[in-house]
């Protein structure tokens, strides 16, 4: 008797708490729309999106110059981190002997626990002004947040795809070495094929880490509202536009910055459900052997 | 007693412990402290601290004030809505905000400058500047330093983000009609700005009296065009020589009472003001 209901406590208790998460995020999506909305339908959905000057003091609120600045140091975190993590990625799955992976599979892990706002303060006082000396411009650059984005991105993309590698069933491995193939062959017409499903998902989760950094990108992209024409010009993302204005907004400020946060939860979900759909994939693909 | 017995028995009296604990760090030695919570402009909050911390020591010690950052509109905002006892603005209350809160009242506590800074590493060459250049050089108009007189190296603007006091301050009492360019790299309090000023070579940025220290150097402002070169100092400023000076101001949401009134009070008088007299422009007396 006393086992039969621990059994119906323990699912109501399990299927509860699946409830309230779902309770918790569909919240946050009405609240995030519902003090965004009025902003489109004050400002117009292709001003407020499309518009390129961000001046709330002259009533101005478009987002375009932050749409595109997440867009670009994310696009320069992922050209810097893609390579590197599926690089190191295959070392750890295939060529590194176990002292080595024993080694440096807890440093990636490691990356993964600093917080940004120890990423943002190292950028700040050594990366902005060793490129300020090395490249030119201010230093305070999309080049800059590019970099540190990295360094945050790199251990999703690289403990994601190594899991993904060596998840490739043996016998694929086995048969193209017994074919002759040498191992760089087999790793990279084999085994980072077959793996291809669970590198993109790490690719794309990467991506979403990247868009919503919020405190480094304050610190060392300069939080200028025009476009960054180089890789060494300031801008600013959409993160850093909410976090640097929203304490004092009001009114049809505080409802634009809101707006961009229904911006941002788009970009998320869009990353988010391309990611479950290649992970499916990649699942689906190695269950018939 | 065998060692399970054991462990579950230390167990349970830790835990006894600890909740005890816990529940006696709600009792005080005398019977309750009033906490007074403060937020606002990052330009007021030093001397807040300041006051609020000799206010503790050797005042009132049944009194816990916490002071927050945030900047001017903040203060405004959560002085008006009533999210905290105190707010800190570091200039004049616009018309929108007193008819949004319209039982905003006042207190005038000290008057700060406005020093125009620039990295204290590198030499531009240039120590004094008209208003009229200041504001060409923050509109972006004037973009080299050749073109007032100094090295020929591009001027690195630095400003605040919309909501500081010390912006609007500034933008009120030097840009005038004109706007603050869009290629300043914006940061978010006065710290920060300094901080990003003495990092970078042949910069310029507008930063509180309160927060010059050794890494930035202040120009001397000539504000009549070929008059006299008036350094940034407090002493400029209390004689009204120097141009760019604002009121530091404290709101409550109506009349301050109890604790509050008290400590406004006591920052009005002799010795409170002694202490704003540190770093900023008093408006009492100080001895």
């Amino acid at each position: 008797m006393a086992r039969y209901f621990t059994n119906r406590l323990a699912k109501y208790a399990v299927f509860i708490s699946a409830t309230v998460s779902f309770i918790v995020l569909l919240a946050i999506v009405v609240f995030v729309f519902r003090d965004g909305l009025p902003a489109f339908q004050e400002v117009g959905f292709f001003d407020l999106l499309f518009g390129s000057t961000w001046r709330p003091q002259q009533d101005e609120y478009g987002i375009l110059v932050m749409v595109v600045g997440s867009l670009q140091v994310t696009a320069g975190a992922l050209l810097l981190a893609v390579p590197l993590g599926i690089a190191c990625a295959i070392l750890l799955a295939e060529v590194a002997p176990p002292r080595v992976r024993q080694l440096l599979r807890p440093a990636v892990e490691l990356l993964v626990g600093i917080p940004s706002v120890v990423y943002g303060l190292v950028g700040m006082v050594l990366l902005v002004p060793a490129i300020r000396e090395y490249f030119g411009g201010r230093g305070f650059s999309v080049l800059a947040a590019s970099i540190v984005l990295t360094a945050m991105v790199l251990p999703t993309i690289i403990s994601i795809s190594e899991d993904s590698i060596r998840a490739v069933p043996a016998s694929y491995k086995e048969g193209s070495l017994a074919l002759g193939a040498t191992r760089w062959q087999t790793i990279r017409q084999v085994l980072l094929p077959a793996a291809r499903s669970g590198i993109g998902a790490s690719i794309v989760l990467g991506m979403g880490r990247a868009i919503g950094e919020t405190m480094a990108m304050i610190m060392v992209l300069g939080n200028s509202i025009q476009f960054a024409i180089t890789p060494l010009d300031m801008t600013r993302t959409l993160t850093g536009n909410i976090a640097v204005e929203i304490n004092y907004a009001s009114g049809i400020h505080e409802n634009a910055l809101f707006a961009t946060g229904i911006v941002l939860l788009i970009f998320i979900l869009i990353i988010n459900s391309i990611a479950v759909v290649a992970l499916k994939r990649g699942v689906r693909a190695h269950t018939f052997t | 007693m065998n060692r399970k017995q054991l462990s579950k028995g230390l167990t349970l009296v830790t835990a006894a412990v600890l909740a005890v604990a816990v529940a006696l760090t709600g009792c005080t030695g005398n019977g309750g402290t009033t906490t007074i919570s403060m937020a606002g402009s990052t330009t007021v909050q030093p001397v807040a601290e300041a006051l609020s911390d000799e206010y503790m020591t050797n005042v009132d010690t049944t009194v816990t004030i916490t002071v927050a950052g945030g900047g001017s509109s903040v203060g405004v905002e959560s002085a008006g809505e009533g999210t905290v006892d105190i707010g800190m603005a570091s200039r004049a209350i616009k018309q929108e905000e007193f008819d949004e809160y319209p039982d905003l009242v006042v207190h005038h506590i000290a008057s700060d400058g406005i020093a125009i800074v620039t990295d204290s590493d590198t030499s531009v060459d240039v120590t004094c500047l008209t208003i009229l250049e200041t504001r060409a050089i923050f509109s972006g108009n004037i973009t080299n330093w050749a073109d007032v007189g100094g090295a020929n190296q591009t001027i690195n603007v630095h400003a605040r983000e919309e909501g500081s006091g010390t912006r609007a301050a500034f933008e009120d009492m030097v840009m005038g009609d004109e706007v603050i360019t869009g290629e300043a790299a914006l940061w978010p309090s006065n710290g920060a700005l300094r901080t990003a000023v003495a990092g970078e070579p042949y910069s310029i940025g507008f930063l509180s009296f309160g927060y010059l220290d050794e890494t930035v150097d202040a120009f001397a402002l000539d504000a009549e065009e070929g008059g006299e070169c008036v350094e940034a100092t407090v002493e400029n400023a209390l004689s009204g020589d120097y141009p760019v000076v604002r009121p530091l101001n404290m709101l409550t949401d109506g009349e301050p009472t109890g604790k509050v009134d008290e400590f406004i009070t006591w920052i009005l008088g002799v010795d409170g003001q002694a202490i704003v007299a540190q770093d900023y422009i008093p408006v009492g007396p100080t001895s």
